[in-house]
């Protein structure tokens, strides 16, 4: 059974449709890319499944059982089994990196502080950024703080981690330190959802790729068939775009 | 003058002429604190019902904001003169001191909860976002990161609106509480020279206001501190 399933999935900013018949699944385990070109409703879809905005149509499944976005109870067991790293790292910019990573644990799960602030550290120490518990993020570059983000992220010990494209805020010299923090994720097996323009990284890491235009799915393939024989035209044509660079 | 006044200072300053100040300096006091802290916690309640975003909240959220909206664009006096005459409507007879202090809360929660939401506003919508995605509940969110980053942007103009507000209390005199504006008036009566009344008056008012100004900026630095400047 798909660890996450999307079935027909439709949602809308205002009047205006920014998905529809969104089709996937996520077995667990799989690294699944989004592609496509800005505004095709990558960013969008990662949205949707947080609940940060609600589908109009469709049905997203976690382990077989229907959520209902509209459920303040589901919702919150949908937030504690996904969890998602902004392109901005919406870091708490009041709080210091160890308690970004630990707030979540103790004030919303209520665990014990010391067995959360160890934990909290080894993940710190994981990502690269055991010397800076006690900085604020204005204090960090931004592959600092990206890398604290998705420590907090992995504090709550989801099943899924989103990725915003999380490197599309940063300068190029620290594209690859937040890289290869996703490569470490990728090796314990965590079950991801990546949207990127990193190309390069998605073919590497990819289990399955996903490419999105105009709020539409329009193709999904492992990254070889992706990248190197596109079905359809318009997936031949961004990835000729991109890749010519 | 300074012959008159220098003459008049002995009188002025008697026993009970300075229990009579003292007295006015307290139901001053009393209105301007009693407002400004009820007018504090109220307006951040009335601000965090404001900033609800669920269906359910709505009615809740329109009276709210019918309460607000009309309270700042009444003007103080009216809402006293308000105040009084509602009260006497329904028989209730409360001393005036009370409705000067029901008056002054209602104008001061008013004002706060407009300068607390739009300081609550000026956070990034993207901190609201991570709060909600690690499933904090909204108060928790208020409290744990929104309420923390707004501070320095709410605090200076609260303290602004607490100092123009001492000062609008002296209206409180118009229904005959007897506060600083009113004791100076009697005094004037008295046929003590208007010198010495008012430069009296005013300093009482300056000892009130000058050390609020300096505990909000206490406030700031403690709640509000500058990193890496």
């Amino acid at each position: 059974m798909p660890q996450l399933e999307i079935v027909d999935l439709k949602a809308n900013y205002g009047a205006h449709t920014v998905l529809e018949r969104i089709n996937l699944s996520v077995e667990k385990g799989e690294i699944v890319s989004l592609i496509g070109p800005s505004g095709s409703g990558k960013s969008t879809l990662l949205r949707v499944l947080m609940g940060l905005l609600p589908p109009i149509a469709g049905q997203v499944r976690i382990d077989g059982q229907v959520l209902d976005y509209n459920d303040r109870e589901q919702l919150r067991r949908v937030r504690s089994q996904m969890a998602i790293v902004f392109q901005q790292y919406n870091l708490f910019q009041n709080m210091t990196v160890l308690d970004n990573v630990t707030v979540a644990p103790i004030k919303v799960k209520d665990r014990p502080r010391r067995q959360v602030e160890e934990y909290a550290i080894q993940l710190l120490e994981k990502v690269g950024m055991g010397g800076k518990l006690q900085s604020y993020p204005d204090q960090l570059s931004g592959g600092q703080q990206q890398r604290v983000a998705i420590a907090r992220a992995l504090a709550l010990q989801p099943g899924i981690v989103l990725l915003d494209e999380v490197t599309a805020a940063l300068d190029p010299e620290l594209v690859n330190e937040v890289l290869d923090t996703v490569r470490l994720l990728a090796a314990d097996g965590m079950t991801m959802f990546i949207v990127s323009h990193e190309m390069g990284f998605v073919r590497e890491v990819s289990s399955k790729v996903v490419f999105m235009d105009g709020g539409h799915v329009v193709e999904v393939g492992d990254p070889q068939q992706i990248f190197d024989q596109p079905r359809e035209a318009r997936t031949r044509e961004f990835v000729g775009k991109i890749l010519r660079h | 003058m300074w012959a008159q006044i220098v003459e008049e200072l002995p009188r002025f300053f008697s026993y009970y002429n300075l229990i009579f100040f003292a007295k006015a300096l307290g139901v001053t006091f009393a209105l301007s604190a009693i407002g400004c802290i009820v007018g504090f916690s109220l307006g951040f309640v009335l601000a965090a019902v404001r900033l609800t975003t669920r269906p359910a909240t709505k009615p809740l959220r329109v009276a709210v904001t019918v309460f607000i909206e009309l309270f700042r664009r009444i003007p103080f006096l009216v809402t006293l003169m308000l105040v009084f005459f509602v009260f006497q409507g329904m028989h209730a007879d409360l001393s005036m001191f009370t409705v000067a202090l029901i008056s002054v809360c209602l104008i001061a929660t008013a004002f706060i909860a407009e300068i607390v939401r739009s300081g609550l506003e000026s956070v990034h919508r993207n901190q609201w976002d991570a709060a909600v995605t690690l499933n904090f509940s909204y108060l928790q969110t208020l409290r744990l990161v929104i309420v923390p980053q707004a501070w320095k942007v709410i605090l200076p103009p609260v303290f602004g609106f607490f100092v123009l507000f001492i000062k609008d209390t002296a209206l409180a005199s118009q229904i005959g509480v007897v506060e600083l504006a009113f004791a100076g008036k009697a005094m004037n009566n008295k046929g003590f020279s208007a010198a010495l009344v008012y430069g009296t008056v005013l300093a009482l008012y300056f000892m009130l206001s000058y050390p609020l100004a300096h505990f909000g900026k206490y406030l700031e630095r403690k709640l509000a501190p500058t990193r890496n400047r």
